[in-house]
C-alpha cells in the first residue's frame, strides 16, 4: 500500500522533503498543508520586493503546475491538533488527514516585544509575503518610520522602507549594528552604507512604548523619555520556532522541536525540519537551531529520505549565509561571534545561526583591500569561521576549508604574521584544493 | 597601435563568448532576480536549482544575472568547449 506522507509547512524544508520523497517513492501520497495561500516562494526574496528590485510574482519558485507534475497535493489550512495514536491531523476547518509519516516544518514567527502599544496598526514584522504586502501598502501613506531590532531582517525593513521613500530611522540599543556576529569594523562598514542610503541611525536607544491615536501608530517613546514621531514601526528582534503543535502532543522541545540526527522526533512517525527543529549532533551531543534557507533545504532533504525508510543521518555543516548588509554582499561562515551579547535581539534572528555565536578557541585575523573586507577566525590548525564582505571570490574556497575542516597548520603562521596577505594565502589554498580535485 | 579602450572591449567580448554561467546552488535562495533580469527570459533560477550551468543556446553570457545576483551565486567560467585550448573533439 502506498505510504501517506503529510507535511505541515510549505517553506524550503517542507517542499524539499516532499520533492525528496517523490524522488525515492513514485507511489507515495504526499500532501503539504500550508498556512498561506501561495505556492512556494522565496522568503529571503521579500527584501528585494520591498526595495522594488523585483515584482512580487517573481518570488514564486514553484507554480501549481510544478506541484501537479510532482504529484504533490498542496492544501491551505491550519492544523488544530495532531492525533498521534490515530495517525491523523485535524485542521481548524474540520478536515482530517491520515498519515503514515508526518513532518513538522512549520518554521518560526517574529517575536513581538512586550511593550505598551505593540498591537497598534502600523507595527509591522516581516515573516511572509502577506507581511511584505502590508508593509508596502502602509509605506505608501507613511511619511516616517522607525525600525528596531537586529540581524538581517532589521536591515531588510529599514532599507525597504527607505527605498519606498519613507523617512527611516533605525534605533539600536547598543553602540553598533549586530554586535553578536560582526566585529566593530564590520558594523561600521554596514552603518556607513545605511547612512548613504538616507537611513538615520540612533545608538543607545531603547523603546519604552508605542504611542498611537485612533488605533494607529503616531510615535515611539524611548526609555530616555524622547518621542520620535512615525506612522510605521518595523520590529525585528528575533524569531520563535512554532512549537505549539509539538508541545500539544508532548514531544520534547527546547528552543526548537528536539530531533535525533535523522530528524525524527520522540515519536517515530513524526519528523521535524527547518527553523522549527533543534537537531542533535551525535558527535558533540549538542543540539542546534538555525534559521537559514540552505540548512532548511538540507534538513528537508534528510527528513524526506528518512521518511521513505532510508537511514540517512544529517550532518550539520558549518552554517553559512550570504546576504546584502547595507548593500554590501556578505558571507558569514562558521563560528565568527565575539561572544558578546547583542542587545537588539531577544533570540535568534531570521537568516541567523546559533553556531555563529559559538565562542571557539580562536582569534581573528582581518584584512581590507579597498572596499573588500575579510576576517578569518583561526583555531589551532583550522579556520573555524570567516566573514567575507564585498568581493566574494574567496567565499567558495573558505566555505570548503571551514566545512571540511581542512588542516591549515602549514600556512597558519603566515596568516598570523602577515594578515594583510590573507586574501592571497586563502586564494592559494583554494587553488590547491582545485588542483587536488577537492573543490 | 591599438586603442586601449577598443582592446579592452575586444578582450571582454572574447571572454564572454568563451564563457558559460555556472552556479553555486548552495548560495541560492531562489529569489528570481537572475531570471527577471535575463534579457532573453531564460529561467536561470530553475537551472541553478538543478545545479546545471546556464548552457542555454540562447544565452548571450551578457553577465546580467551574474552582476545582479545579490548573493554572488553565479559566475562566468571559461567553458572547456569554447575555450582557446579546446580541441575539435572537445578535449
Amino acid at each position: 500500500m502506498a505510504l501517506r506522507h503529510v507535511i505541515v509547512g510549505n517553506g524550503p524544508a517542507g517542499l524539499t522533503a516532499a520533492e525528496t520523497i517523490r524522488l525515492h517513492d513514485a507511489d507515495a501520497h504526499i500532501t503539504i498543508v500550508g498556512g498561506e495561500d501561495h505556492p512556494f516562494y522565496s522568503r529571503p526574496g521579500l527584501a528585494y520586493v520591498l526595495t522594488g528590485a523585483i515584482p512580487e510574482k517573481q518570488l514564486v519558485a514553484r507554480t501549481d503546475k510544478d506541484y501537479e507534475r510532482a504529484q504533490i497535493r498542496r492544501t491551505v489550512g491550519t492544523v488544530r491538533r495532531i492525533e498521534p495514536a490515530g495517525h491523523r491531523i485535524e485542521l481548524t476547518d474540520g478536515r482530517t488527514l491520515a498519515y503514515d509519516c508526518l513532518l513538522l516544518a512549520v518554521g518560526a514567527r517574529a517575536v513581538r516585544p512586550e511593550l505598551p502599544g505593540i498591537d497598534l496598526e502600523g507595527v509591522v514584522t516581516l515573516d511572509n509575503l502577506d507581511d511584505a504586502r502590508r508593509i508596502l501598502r502602509l509605506a505608501k501613506k507613511a511619511k516616517r518610520a522607525c525600525v528596531v531590532g537586529g540581524g538581517i531582517t532589521a536591515l531588510e525593513l529599514a532599507e525597504g522602507l527607505a527605498a519606498q521613500g519613507v523617512e527611516t530611522r533605525y534605533l539600536m540599543r547598543g553602540d553598533r549594528y549586530w554586535s553578536g556576529v560582526l566585529d566593530p569594523h564590520e558594523s561600521t562598514l554596514v552603518e556607513a552604507r545605511l547612512v548613504e542610503d538616507g537611513i538615520r541611525l540612533h545608538h543607545g536607544v531603547e523603546l519604552a512604548a508605542v504611542i498611537g491615536n485612533k488605533g494607529r501608530v503616531t510615535a515611539v517613546e524611548t526609555r530616555a523619555g524622547d518621542r520620535l514621531s512615525c506612522d510605521l514601526l518595523g520590529v525585528a528582534v528575533g524569531v520563535q520556532p512554532r512549537l505549539e503543535l509539538a508541545q500539544q502532543i508532548g514531544l520534547p522541545t527546547g528552543r526548537g522541536i528536539w530531533t535525533d540526527e535523522t530528524l525524527q522526533t520522540a515519536d517515530p512517525y513524526v519528523f521535524a525540519a527547518g527553523d522549527v527543529a533543534e537537531v542533535l549532533d551525535p558527535a558533540t551531543g549538542r543540539r542546534g537551531v538555525d534559521s537559514l534557507w540552505s540548512i532548511a533545504i538540507e534538513q528537508g532533504r534528510t527528513a524526506g529520505e528518512n521518511m521513505t525508510g532510508l537511514h540517512r543521518p544529517y550532518r550539520r555543516p558549518a552554517p553559512f549565509n550570504v546576504t546584502k548588509l547595507g548593500g554590501v554582499t556578505t558571507t558569514i561562515i562558521g563560528a565568527v561571534g565575539s561572544g558578546g551579547r547583542d542587545g537588539d535581539l531577544v533570540t535568534l534572528a531570521r537568516g541567523d545561526s546559533g553556531a555563529w555565536r559559538e565562542r571557539l578557541d580562536s582569534f581573528a585575523v582581518a584584512a581590507d583591500t579597498g572596499v573588500n573586507h575579510l576576517r578569518l577566525m583561526l583555531g589551532a590548525n583550522l579556520i573555524v569561521g570567516a566573514v567575507v564582505m564585498g568581493d566574494q571570490a574567496l567565499s567558495r574556497g573558505l566555505q570548503h576549508l571551514i566545512r571540511e575542516q581542512v588542516d591549515i597548520s602549514l600556512v597558519r603562521d603566515l596568516l598570523v604574521d602577515q594578515a594583510a596577505e590573507a586574501h592571497q594565502v586563502v586564494a592559494a589554498l583554494a587553488e590547491r584544493m582545485v588542483s587536488l580535485g577537492t573543490l | 597601435m591599438t586603442n586601449p579602450l577598443l582592446d579592452r572591449d575586444r578582450l571582454k567580448r572574447r571572454a564572454m563568448v568563451s564563457a558559460v554561467v555556472v552556479a553555486e546552488s548552495v548560495r541560492c535562495v531562489e529569489c528570481g532576480i537572475c531570471s527577471y533580469n535575463c534579457p532573453l527570459g531564460i529561467d536561470v533560477r530553475s537551472r541553478v536549482r538543478l545545479g546545471l550551468p546556464i548552457a542555454d543556446r540562447a544565452c548571450l553570457t551578457c553577465g546580467e544575472c551574474v552582476a545582479r545576483c545579490p548573493r554572488g551565486t553565479l559566475r562566468l567560467e571559461t567553458s572547456a568547449v569554447f575555450g582557446t585550448d579546446a580541441t575539435p573533439d572537445g578535449g
